[in-house]
């Protein structure tokens, strides 16, 4: 696996792509709140995010932090009573805004996603072939019985699936093995964006390492690129090259997986970070490390930083004002920096 | 944040004393309609001690849960037994009563284990009633001094302000506390924890461990937790137990399973464990078998990559490893792998 990170890196470490060529993917400034009788609840406060081709971007935070919410809003999924504002930029064309038809377009062929629960989003009474088959048969009406066999037999095999199982149900397969027939659909329309939400949670390690290796190969044999959406910071480090860590809806650090998990500087992350052990740590043995208390109600958040009151460091100026995410470091292009949204960053 | 280590309190040398609960030789099976027989237990050995954590690991189908099942008498071993201080498990309705007021299951999904309509104060109560403890216990506390004592033993407090709250509005950790409590109020000696923290969130999950490791040193629990998370079990265990297709495959202390792993399939668990970098990433092929069909030999050679890579065939082993199966491991005592080419190489 060390051989396919270094070739994903290798390819983030190509120059900059030309300010004039649009990015894979560009949110900027996304907001979404869904509407509810008790009043809005905002779920996505203020987000940007950038991917590169041939990217794994990771973003971390528990439940209720907003993850699920920006990922099906990348591709306009998000629920009918949701109010968004920003910006979606899929190649430069903005999702909110662009034509039904163009949407379609876009879906599957430019961008795809693969949901978290791999059993309930297969339909149970189809082959899993044919529904492997059905983006291309909406995409490519032009496509002939015969090519869309062998492409659902082709894709198979690219996810590590005999041929044969085009013909099998989704009950006659594994965990581990829907999740890869999951992925086989997101594929089939040789997308240039995936968002894979918590596409490991319900797997066993070992099986989620046969899924994260299998991601990870596609990302550096097609240049796609990848957003993985998940509770477990751990898995994010091991497999991206930039990790975003969401808090109350809003991002509250970024930087490379590395300097996230290991080197984390906002105390949520750090709370994140400590939660998985490093094996042999003496300082974890018998002392595991947790955070007191739940996160806000996003209908009520407290004042100023939403994490205060839980937080260990938390001084009287951090319920004043909602610190802003800054950049706490020189380098890097444009969307690869650090950034971390604490007041008491670089503070004794 | 958790206090200082508590390395200290796990004062309970590693199979002294005599064990508390105990496994011998498990053996469950489960019947499938047609097909043949599922050995979801195929021989086991296990034990925990007063005051000892011991963490079962394995992946879904190793059959750990089966294992938690059986330790608390849900499940009635076909082969084998369980004890407890020593005298075998009574499975009539008495006797089970009995025993569960001293061993306790919490069960993993919090929120789907609580039942919807009862109040907080009714979810702990009811294992109170149903064991006849309705009056007063020993030290003259009635039905609501009990629930409150759990209660605030499990971390919630003030227990009164909780009792006529409902599921839907505590948090996934308060649900998680609540089902502690309803273990704790029978006043229990051990309490076997099936994946306790495995549907909660990051920041969550500590402190519900600390919980753990309070009430062994507090009350004197021995503590059995059931997970595939080895992060856990290095935060809490005192000994590991590695499972795999219906046996113990490898135990001991957790420093020397999860430091020094003597199994390959231990070694290839851990490898691909994210939080551990020392290890060259080993992606096992394939998923555990089904348990209805054991391979031959040793369960695990189909899958093994000492096998694959010829490590076995230079050491000599490798017919052993298709064709002799393994004696199953004692409960306790020293670091111990059932690996044929372990017992030549170590």
């Amino acid at each position: 696996m060390s051989e396919q990170r270094a070739a994903q890196q290798r390819a983030v470490q190509q120059p900059a792509v030309p300010s004039s060529a649009p990015e894979l993917l560009e949110v900027r400034d996304l907001t979404v709140a869904y509407r509810t009788d008790e009043g809005p609840l905002p779920a996505v406060r203020h987000v940007d995010l950038i991917v590169h081709a041939g990217e794994v971007v990771g973003v971390a935070g528990e439940s209720g932090c907003g993850k699920s919410t920006l990922a099906s809003t990348v591709l306009r999924l998000q629920p009918k009573d949701a109010e968004v504002r920003g910006q979606v930029l899929l190649s430069g064309a903005d999702v909110l805004t662009v034509p039904w038809g163009e949407l379609r377009a876009l879906r599957w062929a430019e961008a795809s996603i693969v949901f978290q629960g791999a059993l309930h989003s297969l339909n149970p009474v189809h082959r899993v072939g044919d529904q492997v088959a059905e983006p291309i048969r909406v995409h490519e009406p032009g496509v002939t019985e015969d090519e869309l066999r062998t492409r659902v037999g082709d894709l198979l095999e690219q996810v590590g699936l005999p041929r044969g199982r085009a013909r099998t149900y989704p009950h006659q397969l594994s965990g581990g093995q829907r999740q890869r027939v999951m992925i086989a659909m997101a594929l089939a329309c040789r997308p240039r964006l995936i968002v894979a939400d918590e596409p490991t949670t319900a797997l066993d390690v070992m099986v989620q390492a046969q899924i994260l290796a299998l991601l990870g190969d596609l990302v550096s044999d097609l240049g796609v690129g990848l957003v993985i959406i998940s509770h477990d910071l751990s898995v994010l480090a091991d497999v991206c090259d930039r990790v975003l860590v969401m808090y109350a809806g809003r991002v509250v650090e970024s930087g490379t997986a590395a300097q996230v998990f290991h080197d984390p500087l906002h105390p949520y992350a750090r709370a994140l970070s400590d939660a998985f052990p490093r094996i042999g740590d003496q300082a974890a043995r018998y002392a595991p490390s947790g955070l007191p208390g739940d996160p806000p109600d996003p209908r009520d958040l407290p004042p100023g930083c939403s994490f205060a009151p839980r937080c260990p460091r938390a001084a009287p100026a951090c319920t004043a004002a909602e610190p802003p995410l800054v950049r706490v470091d020189a380098l890097g292009t444009r969307g690869t920096g650090r950034e971390v949204a604490c007041i008491r960053v670089g503070e004794p | 944040m958790t206090g200082p280590a508590h390395a200290t309190a796990a004062s309970t040398e590693p199979g002294a004393g005599a064990p508390l609960l105990e496994a011998s030789g498990v053996r469950v099976d489960f019947g499938t309609r047609s097909g043949p027989v599922a050995h979801a237990l195929d021989g086991v050995d296990l034990a925990v001690h007063t005051g000892e954590v011991l963490a079962i690991v394995g992946e879904s189908g190793s059959g750990k849960t089966t294992l938690a099942r059986a330790l608390v008498g849900l499940q009635r071993p076909v082969g084998g037994e369980v004890r407890f201080r020593g005298a075998p498990l009574d499975y009539s309705g008495r006797g089970l009563r009995r025993f569960r007021r001293e061993v306790q299951m919490v069960l993993q999904d919090a929120a789907g284990s609580l039942n919807p309509r009862q109040t907080v104060y009714e979810s702990v109560a009811e294992g109170i009633r149903l064991h006849r403890r309705v009056a007063e216990d020993d030290q003259g506390r009635n039905e609501p001094a009990l629930v409150a004592a759990a209660l605030a033993e499990a971390g919630l407090r003030p227990p009164e302000r909780l009792f006529l709250r409902y599921p839907h509005e505590l948090s996934g950790g308060q649900k998680q506390r609540v089902l502690i409590a309803g273990a704790l109020a029978l006043r229990p000696q051990v309490l076997v924890a099936d994946e306790p923290v495995s549907s909660l969130d990051a920041s969550i999950r500590g402190e519900i461990l600390a919980l753990l490791l309070r009430l062994r040193r507090e009350l004197g629990l021995g503590v059995v937790v059931v997970t595939h998370d080895v992060g856990l079990a290095w935060n809490i265990a005192d000994r590991i137990a590695v499972m795999y297709l219906g046996r113990v495959v490898e135990c001991g202390s957790t420093e020397e399973v999860l430091e020094d792993p003597r199994h390959p399939y231990t070694r290839a668990l851990l490898s691909v464990v994210p939080e551990i970098r020392r290890l060259e990433p080993v992606v096992l092929r394939g998923e555990i078998p089904d348990p209805a069909h054991i391979p031959t030999g040793c369960r695990f050679h189909p899958r093994c990559p000492a096998l694959a890579d010829g490590s076995a065939e230079s050491a000599g082993v490798a017919d052993r490893c298709r064709r002799v199966a393994l004696d199953i491991l004692p409960a306790y005592g020293e670091h111990r792998a059932a690996c044929h080419l372990d017992a030549v190489t170590s």
